[in-house]
């Protein structure tokens, strides 16, 4: 048999027709929604009388628009509307919900994988470009449109072209203090924004193989952000480690992990194309521009836009320091800041809140600094206050939240105000994102809390643990 | 370029339940300042633009979340076609479920399309022949997935299409046991 690689074979077991001139129609297993893309597509089936075909393969939650500070306060007529809606539309149409209240709510990319919905060799899509997280597991996970998602709920399946294929092949082993984070940040900055559109990108190489499954998370979370609408890695012992014992995974589990062990793509298959980067050249990123492409090592300075070639590059590059109120030639490590964020679908799990505990741990919060922490779930939040993680913000003054999507696009009141950055551990920098005006750069959950300690950019490496 | 839909369509304009009414938060943080008047140095605030169904923009555009309220906004505010060197995946998909037409060009064309697109400026695009045309010198011709071509021809309801294709998605079900 002709070697495949994980992404055909998944593609393949999925095609339910096939015609000339026209998209394959995949059948989609696991179809993740939440209230901001989806009241459309609800309504759609009401006006045409339809139903959700497969309300069993559905999973609804809340979490773009939920406050973080106290549940019931909801100040937004509007967002308190959506959140209704979804609940209606989730009894209408007989689709299981965690509310607001419920135990399992959460950041939709982060409960799937908590409660065993994701796993290997699924078809797995989202209102919600972030939906490529759940390739961690050697998932084939997009983020669709609300028209999509009308037609996933009526037919459970989605025409879908062919996509490209493109392994990018991460080399060596990062080095002790730097994260999964900066190894994203870095393949964006070295390859583009649009690196991987119109293909499917795996994720090879020893230093992804040596990652724990919360990190395999963060790196496959921003292939979009490189232009890929699903970053997956071949499943192996540390995924099906991961799986076992949670909620919805197959009750034979060992037949269920047999058949996975197939997935990985096949010694000897072809990509498209190949990518490589080199992990022990990579330092603590911080991005300094209003894409995630535009970063660079926290030893860097802020570049002049005279260093590109291209003009239009030259503009992009003027354009995004005239926003971000940055000289060119500004050592980053001078740049201060004035919010810090620890949450989004990215960096919002324990082992995330535990390495910014490890900086934070008998520190103070910079003065003049707000700083938050919003787990991912409800269930990260448990977990984080038993072994004490909110003690440890709060005493360093940190404020402690509740799960939700919050300051990664600020549909919430958490809002960076106009003029102010932000160092933050979400996923997406442009104009506005965190509010009207603010500014952000992107940085892993260490360097976040290490930014929050010293007011600036700092190499999180050099603050070393306090034994309190 | 790479412009994203967060600056197409900022997010607390994402909390509308409805598909219509989102013209008017089209490029909201460019189009207005923070007392929301029009921003002078916005080109689509330009009194030649006004009534422009087309939008010509450079590489990546469209990129970022996949808020299909993105081409609810262009739509609503009057561009039937995105003309761009390339597009993110997700709003192409998103413009063709919607009726617009978005075209990939070469850059040199791009090029050519901004210095020429001033005041009375006519671009014709057909569709049937994948072609745009000035009638001044300017042609190009563009691809398109037959698919998707058929579909804005003819304004297809694609999940009626596809629950045509109903017992297939069933033998599908039967054969891999989903759910089992």
């Amino acid at each position: 048999m002709e070697p495949k690689t994980i992404i055909e074979k998944i593609w393949d077991k999925h095609v339910v027709h096939k015609e000339e001139g026209s998209p394959d129609l995949l059948y989609i297993d696991l179809h993740l929604v939440h209230e901001v893309t989806s009241p459309q597509a609800f309504e759609g089936l009401r006006m045409n009388n339809r139903s959700v075909r497969r309300p069993d393969l559905t999973f609804a939650t809340m979490d773009h628009n939920v406050p973080t500070i106290a549940r019931h306060i909801i100040n937004d007529p509007v967002s308190k509307v959506q959140m209704e809606k979804l609940e209606e539309n989730c009894h209408e149409f007989g689709v299981e919900i965690a509310d607001i209240n419920h135990p399992d709510q959460g950041i939709v990319h982060v409960i799937g994988p908590e409660l065993g919905l994701t796993q290997p060799g699924k078809t797995i899509v989202c209102g919600d470009s972030h939906t490529s997280t759940h390739g961690a597991f050697g998932a084939l996970a997009f983020g669709i449109g609300t028209s999509e998602v009308e037609h996933v709920l009526s037919t459970q399946t989605l025409w879908q072209s062919r996509p490209k294929t493109i392994e990018i092949r991460v080399n060596g082993r990062l080095g002790a203090g730097v994260t999964a984070k900066d190894l994203i940040l870095a393949v964006i900055a070295k390859f583009g924004v649009n690196a991987g559109t119109g293909a499917v990108v795996e994720y090879t190489g020893e230093a992804i193989r040596k990652m724990t499954m919360e990190e395999r998370m963060t790196v496959c979370n921003m292939s979009i952000e490189a232009g890929a609408k699903a970053g997956l890695i071949s499943p192996d012992e540390t995924t099906f480690s991961y799986l076992k014992g949670k909620r919805h995974v197959p009750e034979d589990f060992d037949r269920a992990v047999a058949e996975w062990q197939g997935l990985a793509t096949d010694p000897g298959a072809t990509y498209d194309e190949v990518l490589e980067i080199g992990a022990d050249e990579i330092e603590p990123q911080v991005t300094w521009g209003t894409n995630p492409s535009m970063g660079s090592s926290v030893y860097a300075r802020v570049p002049f836009p005279e260093d590109y070639e291209d003009p239009g590059d030259q503009k992009a590059i003027k354009q995004a320091l005239a926003y971000m109120d940055l000289k060119p030639g500004t050592p980053i490590q001078t740049i201060d800041i004035q919010y810090v964020f620890i949450g989004s679908c990215t960096n919002s799990r324990l082992s995330d809140l535990r390495s910014a505990a490890d900086i934070v741990r008998g520190r103070k919060v910079h003065e003049g600094v707000t700083a938050l922490v919003v787990p991912g779930s409800k269930s990260v939040k448990d977990a984080a206050e038993a072994e004490g993680l909110d003690t440890i913000f709060k005493e360093a003054g940190f404020e402690w939240r509740e799960a939700g999507c919050s300051m990664c696009l600020a549909m919430n009141d958490d809002i960076v105000p106009p003029g102010e950055r932000c160092a933050s551990t979400s996923n997406r920098n442009f104009e506005g994102r965190q509010g009207n005006g603010s500014r952000t750069h992107l940085v892993s959950p260490a360097m976040a809390a290490a930014a929050a300690i010293e007011g600036r950019f700092t190499d999180a490496r050099k603050i070393k643990p306090l034994v309190v | 370029m790479n412009v994203d839909t967060d600056q197409i369509i900022p997010k607390q304009f994402l909390k509308r339940i409805e598909r219509k009414g989102f013209g008017q938060f089209l490029f909201y943080n460019w189009r207005f300042d923070d007392d929301g008047k029009p921003r002078e140095d916005f080109n689509l605030n330009e009194e030649q633009y006004q009534h422009a169904s087309i939008l010509v923009s450079g590489k990546n555009f469209g990129c970022g979340s996949s808020r299909e309220h993105a081409p609810w906004a262009l739509l609503d505010y009057g561009f039937r076609i995105i003309i761009a060197t390339s597009f993110a995946d997700i709003f192409y998909n998103n413009c063709v479920k919607n009726g617009i037409l978005p075209i990939a060009l070469d850059q040199e064309t791009i090029s050519e399309l901004f210095q020429k697109a001033k005041d009375g400026y006519e671009l014709s695009v057909d569709l049937k022949k994948q072609q745009v045309n000035d009638g001044e010198g300017l042609q190009a011709s563009f691809e398109i997935d037959p698919y998707w071509k058929e579909m804005l021809l003819n304004g297809w309801d694609e999940v009626s299409r596809t629950l045509a294709l109903e017992d297939k998605i069933k033998l599908y079900e039967e054969k891999q046991l989903v759910g089992e």
